[in-house]
């Protein structure tokens, strides 16, 4: 399995940066190891090849999304300079713990075996704690770690002693395994195995933040340095959905009956939590957590679908939202060094004192909000057909009501950077890597948002 | 060809106008426009006058979805497609005539909205027609938020956020149509027409689209953005919302609702017509108490409308005929009323009724243009508005006697705000505003004039419309009866 190799690899070489004295070049080394591990990723494409002992297959879902969570994570790590400033001493420990953290994403899109779900989950969630923590003596950050570990563990031990009921009633962690008893024992109710999904269930709800699993995200994700923030809401997210989908899939889709009923009710709860909560947000980090939250529920009604929709549509809301939210977070974080306000006003007058970034956070925001156009709207339009063709017209409308809701704050950066005037007049300035970045990502919105079909179907 | 042609033209001088400065993008525009214009006289004239879709381009869009990038023009459309390549060279001259900051932005903002309604007109996919109908909804938003008046910025959030909550249960209409289509699904329109749906699933269907239509037309209790919105708007962005872009509501209501849930419609259009007529009289009785010009054209906008829906709800050849011609005509009367309103601010700085006064002692010239496009807009035999209303509300009364005695108020109580409007204005003292309209500029007397020159035209030959709408619209009331047979049988 070239991928985690080449990323543990890489993770390890940042490790000795410190020692051997060549930190200097850590950001560039885990551009590269990331590079290779994604070049490495897309030779698997239509291979469906199986690993150690059948733990993993990487099949086209789980190259798909491990490209998304690597490339990501590579668009931080180029950003990483500008968030954590130059006197960061501990470069390259994070970058470090960064790649490690999408080794566990890998995992937790290829699994075959519940054990590698566990372990991934693990090695993610570890290095999120971590990473949360990152500002060790500013009291917000430290908070969020605490919160975040602490609640991280407490879900993690449901999701454990979930696999453990499963075992129970099915005798086996193979994927394979356990969607051949459930396909057999679909007619008769097991108990056993049903807490077991049911225990799961909130694992993985607790880990794309979920309501009403969701109470640790707005604090974490406020007192979190930004590019760590950006990190948990795009490959955190996109790697628990990813996880998510494949087990319901691959072995819960004979019982859906069973608990479709709880994933409609959290994701309605869900999604008007997330975005009636975000409607009063003040500080923009904490409405964006909300917004996240309200983006984990549209997400969930393509659990519910019964066929290969379902699939393209999360991995194409994945990518819609993984690019917008990655843009949103560093636009964030250069007004909030700029300005010094977190809230949506330090945003006025934006277009006056640098236009592509204006430019950039109109796009970024009308594609969150699922405006046509731009690749958001595909992955709101791909979801809802998912969700229709299985049956849940009801609750689509729900979520329809929801999308307008959240186009009320997802405007609110747009119309201070375009109709208010500015409170100070310096011009911002990006570095040239930074701008093609952003201006990258913009282009892959737009493009996505005309031509879907460049994501190829999984 | 032509049609790909028409689309594609406003994108390209989008960008050839965003890189110009100043008045030069503005005449950029103009050129565009006016290629447009000539496109589309060209389909005019080489159109065959019957009900077949003509000028097809069918390309595959998203293949996995079975969305096509098909556009086509049939009797209906190229009505509206006339109107809006006809509107677009008067909204960007009007908007030549004063500076505009940052108006290469500007510029290029309608030139993008004229192709977003354009390709909403041309659409015979119905994914492509509800992106094209998104794709007009942003610069407009823009439009209104950067070169609006007072209280811009909320106002053009409501417009925003009303309008696109509408579409959306549209969207997932328009999702739920597609499933229901057999095979590997499709988004074309014409399959829509093949579907059986019960009457059930046409209420559903129904209800969705009518949400997004009634929001965009606006239908009364769904109207609290549009005197705002007209407000606040710069004229430009008033004509276009108007003059132009409601037609796109009317249109989908013809296109999509009548066709797809005709039961449906027989069974809600007490309702709907219903709150057609409250719409007329309401947007009337509020236009007599304005002050603002511009408000009042808004709220009287409100009336008008209302009849052209309740016209096409009344679901018989004569009101959807007329809604065909009126919807030429209010857009043409519309625009007219706005550009001399606009007139009247840029000179006077104001535009506040109660400050003008005898203005057809100052300027005869002036005085008389916007009496003829005031009678056209109140509809009197010999303009474009009389055969329109006439029309639509020979069509409501075939559906109901009462129903067509209520929004006939629409001419009456018209009469009585457009006539104190004038009274006002143009007669009694001259007041201090009023010395500033002395006379009009080349440009201004061209443009009054070619308005003045259509309405009467319109209302002397009306058939030069209805002879092009008329084949495509019996192929529609076939469809519909064709399906009241069918569930008859069923």
């Amino acid at each position: 399995m070239n991928v985690v190799i080449a990323l543990t690899i890489t993770g390890i070489l940042n490790l000795f940066g410190s020692i051997f004295s060549y930190r200097k070049i850590t950001p560039l080394l885990s551009i590269i190891g990331l590079t290779t591990a994604i070049v490495f990723n897309s030779m698997y494409w239509n291979t469906n090849q199986s690993f150690f002992n059948h733990m993993m297959v990487v099949d086209n879902y789980a190259v798909a999304f491990g490209t998304v969570c690597m490339v990501l994570a590579a668009c931080l790590i180029i950003f990483y300079n500008r968030f954590m400033g130059d006197n960061d001493h501990h470069l390259p420990e994070v970058l470090s713990v960064i790649v490690l953290s999408v080794d566990g994403a890998i995992v937790m899109v290829s699994y075959t075996n519940l054990l590698m779900l566990f372990l991934g989950v693990e090695i993610l969630s570890i290095s999120f704690y971590i990473l949360a923590g990152l500002k060790k003596k500013d009291l917000g950050s430290n908070e969020a770690a605490i919160k975040y570990f602490l609640m991280g563990a407490f879900s993690t031990g449901f999701l454990l002693l979930g696999i453990t009921l499963i075992y129970g009633a099915t005798a086996s962690f193979d994927l394979s395994v356990i969607s051949e008893y459930v396909k057999l024992n679909s007619t008769s109710t097991n108990y056993l195995l049903l807490s077991g999904v049911l225990l799961i269930l909130v694992g993985l709800l607790f880990k794309v933040a979920a309501a009403p699993f969701h109470f640790w995200t707005p604090d974490v994700y406020q007192g979190a340095p930004t590019i760590i923030t950006a990190f948990f809401a795009t490959v955190g997210k996109i790697a628990s959905f990813g996880a998510f989908y494949r087990l319901f899939q691959m072995c819960f889709s004979p019982i859906v009956n069973e608990w479709s009923g709880v994933i409609m009710v959290v994701a309605i709860i869900t999604m008007f939590i997330g975005n009636i909560t975000a409607l009063q947000q003040k500080n923009l980090k904490r409405m964006f957590a909300y917004s996240s939250i309200a983006h984990a529920g549209y997400m969930l009604l393509a659990l519910l679908s019964h066929d290969y929709l379902g699939g393209n549509a999360i991995l194409f809301y994945s990518i819609a939202y993984g690019i917008s939210s990655m843009s949103a977070f560093i636009i964030i974080h250069i007004i909030q060094t700029q300005t010094g306000t977190d809230e949506a006003m330090g945003f006025a007058g934006l277009v006056h004192k640098n236009k592509t970034l204006a430019m950039i956070t109109a796009i970024s925001m009308l594609s969150l909000s699922g405006i046509p156009l731009t690749a958001g709207f595909f992955g709101k339009f791909y979801l809802f057909s998912s969700a229709i063709e299985s049956g849940y017209v009801l609750l689509v409308c729900l979520a329809v009501i929801n999308s307008f809701i959240g186009i009320y704050y997802y405007f609110k950066p747009v119309i201070e950077s375009y109709f208010k005037d500015s409170i100070t007049d310096d011009v911002i300035k990006l570095k040239s890597v930074e701008t093609i970045l952003l201006i990258f990502l913009s282009i892959a919105t737009i493009l996505l948002g005309i031509f879907p079909g460049l994501v190829p179907a999984i | 060809m032509l049609t790909g042609l028409l689309l594609l033209i406003p994108l390209l001088f989008m960008i050839v106008s965003l890189l110009m400065k100043g008045k030069q993008s503005g005449y950029v525009a103009l050129v565009s426009s006016v290629v447009s214009l000539f496109i589309s006289l060209c389909m005019a004239f080489t159109f065959q006058h019957d009900d077949t879709v003509q000028f097809e381009l069918n390309y595959s869009w998203i293949s996995s979805f079975g969305i096509h990038f098909h556009l086509g023009v049939d009797g209906i459309s190229l009505i509206l497609i006339l109107l809006t390549t006809f509107l677009t060279p008067f909204i960007i001259l009007t908007s030549l005539q004063k500076e505009t900051d940052n108006s290469n932005v500007f510029f290029a903002l309608i030139l993008l909205m004229q192709a977003g309604i354009l390709g909403a007109f041309t659409a015979m996919d119905s994914f492509l027609f509800y992106m094209s109908y998104e794709v007009a909804l942003i610069p407009i938003y823009f439009i209104c938020g950067l070169w609006g008046g007072e209280n811009r910025i909320a106002v053009a959030l409501k417009f925003f956020i009303y309008t696109l909550a509408g579409s959306l249960f549209m969207l997932v209409s328009i999702i739920y149509l597609y499933l229901q289509t057999p095979g590997n699904h499709s988004f074309e329109i014409s399959e829509f027409y093949k579907l059986n749906l019960s009457s059930s699933q046409q209420s559903w269907i129904f209800w969705g689209f009518f949400l997004a239509f009634a929001v965009k037309i606006p239908i009364f209790p769904f109207h609290s953005w549009q005197p705002s919105t007209y407000t606040i708007a710069p004229t430009a962005g008033t004509m276009l919302l108007a003059g132009i872009m409601l037609k796109m509501g009317l249109y989908g209501l013809i296109r999509f609702v009548l066709p797809i849930a005709p039961e449906a419609v027989a069974h809600w259009n007490t309702l709907a017509i219903l709150l057609c007529v409250c719409g007329i009289i309401y947007g009337s009785v509020i236009a007599i108490r304005q002050n603002d010009l511009k408000k009042l054209v808004a709220f009287s906008s409100i009336a008008h409308v209302g009849l052209i829906a309740a016209g096409i709800f009344s679901m018989n050849a004569q009101g959807i005929q007329g809604a065909m011609i009126q919807m030429f005509n209010h857009g043409v009367n519309a625009v007219a009323l706005f550009f001399l309103i606009d007139l009247l601010e840029r000179r006077s700085g104001t535009r506040l009724m109660d400050k003008f006064g005898g203005i057809a002692s100052v300027n005869k010239r002036f005085a008389v243009v916007f009496a003829i496009v005031m009678l056209g807009s109140i509809g009197l035999p010999m303009t474009n508005g009389f055969v329109g209303e006439f029309l639509l509300l020979f069509g409501v009364y075939q559906w109901n006697m009462y129903a067509a005695m209520f929004a006939g108020l629409t001419i009456i109580l018209g009469a009585v705000y457009m006539l104190r409007l004038y009274r006002n204005v143009f007669f009694g003292e001259i007041s201090e505003a009023s010395t500033s309209i002395l006379s009009m500029s080349m440009l201004e007397r061209i443009i009054s004039y070619k308005l003045v020159a259509l309405i009467i035209l319109l209302g002397i030959f009306p058939n030069l419309l209805l002879n092009i709408s008329a084949p495509a619209v019996n192929k529609l009331l076939n469809l519909i009866a064709h399906h009241s047979n069918l569930s008859s049988i069923l």
